[in-house]
């Protein structure tokens, strides 16, 4: 069976982190499952935690009156759900929903949080992970926001 | 050279229509004609002007096959022709995808919404000759549920779709195409990719390809312009130093990549 820290490393976002690191972030990971239709979290709740996706798929969704739900985007394996751990006021934005049954890792945020301000080196190498993510995510919403094949020619 | 055949319509009757949209139609045409995949003939409901549409059927197939989305006057008239009432036809013409020498590679073929119509006459030819190709792969992104073209084929060749948007009871992926890239499978020192989508689309789904190993040497692309002949004659669809009609519409990525880059063109 493998531990929290080789099954985190087997994320592509969190290739070539020292070993070390890997423990100080696994010490704060356990593993979760959701059934299809579950959420992982709510729009404003508190968020306490992040997931990264081990198997299954999880979609972003947003909800708000007289609309249908909207799909933002979907996520899955080797993919991480949840940014808002990272910054005040920390809370979540999006519902998570599992669409199909889903295993995952799901990080501790206040235990991550305080590992990374008491060592800073790993707090660098944590955001730096997660601004790449966030770039590529950047990018992918800017393209769906052009509205590509939409457009005639 | 244009041959003289090459100026002149031919009546054809549409025996067949479909509607795979709600703006897209799927035209069957008597008689069939010889075609390579990715080729276009100039498409006309008469009176409406002419257009080039790629063509969407089998290259085995007895009927010739185009998929329309109705966005101008001469797109709507195709569109709206009923079974038994006839277009006009010029063609086949342009440069086809490199079908044949590419046997032996893995294939990975990128479509984007109406794109995925001047790949399928290709992408039915590597399935068909299966044993000719290393691995396929079909990645396909649309604008929503609602607009996926040929949604039962997708199924067969094991196409991995995305759309950009989608509501809460679509259990697919929702995203961008350049991340199917980024997750799919395939010998990267022995790939081949054929592109056709909006050119933004393929302009991020290159560089996502060379992330992978596949360089815009070992690249296709088929663009669009307003081609107004077909033939290489009038040069409205003039990219560069090509004439998209005559040397296009596929080509290696890395043969048109500077020009695709100046706004102006």
């Amino acid at each position: 069976m493998q531990t929290i820290a080789e099954l985190t490393a087997e994320s592509h976002d969190f290739a070539g982190l020292d070993a070390r690191y890997l423990e100080l972030i696994s010490g704060c990971g356990s593993t979760a499952h959701f059934r299809a239709g579950e959420r992982l979290f709510r729009t404003g709740d508190a968020a306490e935690r992040f997931y990264l996706v081990r198997h299954g798929r999880v979609a972003l969704e947003l909800y708000a009156a007289s609309h249908q739900p909207l799909t933002i985007q979907t996520l899955q394996d080797g993919e991480i759900a949840g940014f808002s751990w990272l910054f005040e006021p920390y809370q979540w934005m999006f519902d998570a929903r599992a669409v199909a049954d889903t295993s995952a890792i799901a990080f501790d945020a206040v235990c991550l949080r305080g590992k990374c301000d008491a060592d800073h080196e790993l707090g660098y190498q944590l955001m730096r992970r997660f601004a790449g993510i966030a770039l590529g995510r950047l990018q992918a919403t800017r393209l769906q926001l052009l509205d590509v094949y939409g457009r005639a020619g | 050279m244009a041959a003289p055949a090459d100026f002149v319509p031919a009546p054809f009757r549409v025996v067949d229509r479909r509607q795979d949209t709600a703006d897209t139609w799927t035209l069957e045409l008597e008689p069939r004609i010889a075609f390579e995949p990715g080729q276009f003939t100039m498409l006309s409901a008469g009176g409406a002007g002419e257009v080039p549409i790629s063509i969407s059927g089998d290259t085995t197939g007895d009927r010739l096959v185009h998929t329309v989305r109705a966005v101008g006057l001469a797109t709507s008239a195709i569109c709206a022709t009923e079974p038994g009432r006839m277009l006009s036809v010029r063609g086949p013409f342009g440069i086809p995808w490199p079908t044949d020498a590419i046997e032996g590679a893995d294939v990975v073929i990128v479509a984007g919404g109406i794109g995925l119509a001047p790949l399928r006459p290709a992408i039915l030819h590597v399935v068909a000759n299966a044993e000719r190709y290393g691995r396929s792969l079909v990645l396909y992104g649309a604008r929503s549920p609602e607009q996926l073209l040929y949604p039962e084929q997708l199924a067969e060749w094991g196409a991995e779709v995305i759309v950009d948007t989608a509501d809460a009871d679509w259990t697919g992926r929702v995203g961008v195409v350049t991340k199917l890239i980024d997750q799919a499978t395939f010998d990267a020192d022995n790939a081949v990719a054929m592109l056709c989508g909006p050119e933004i689309m393929m302009r991020f789904a290159v560089p996502a390809l060379a992330a992978r190993g596949v360089s815009p040497e070992r690249t296709y692309v088929s663009l669009e312009r307003n081609m107004q002949c077909g033939i290489g004659q009038c040069g409205h669809c003039q990219l560069g130093p090509t004439l998209i009609c005559r040397d296009g519409p596929v080509y290696r990525y890395s043969d048109v990549e500077r020009w695709l880059g100046v706004a102006e063109l």
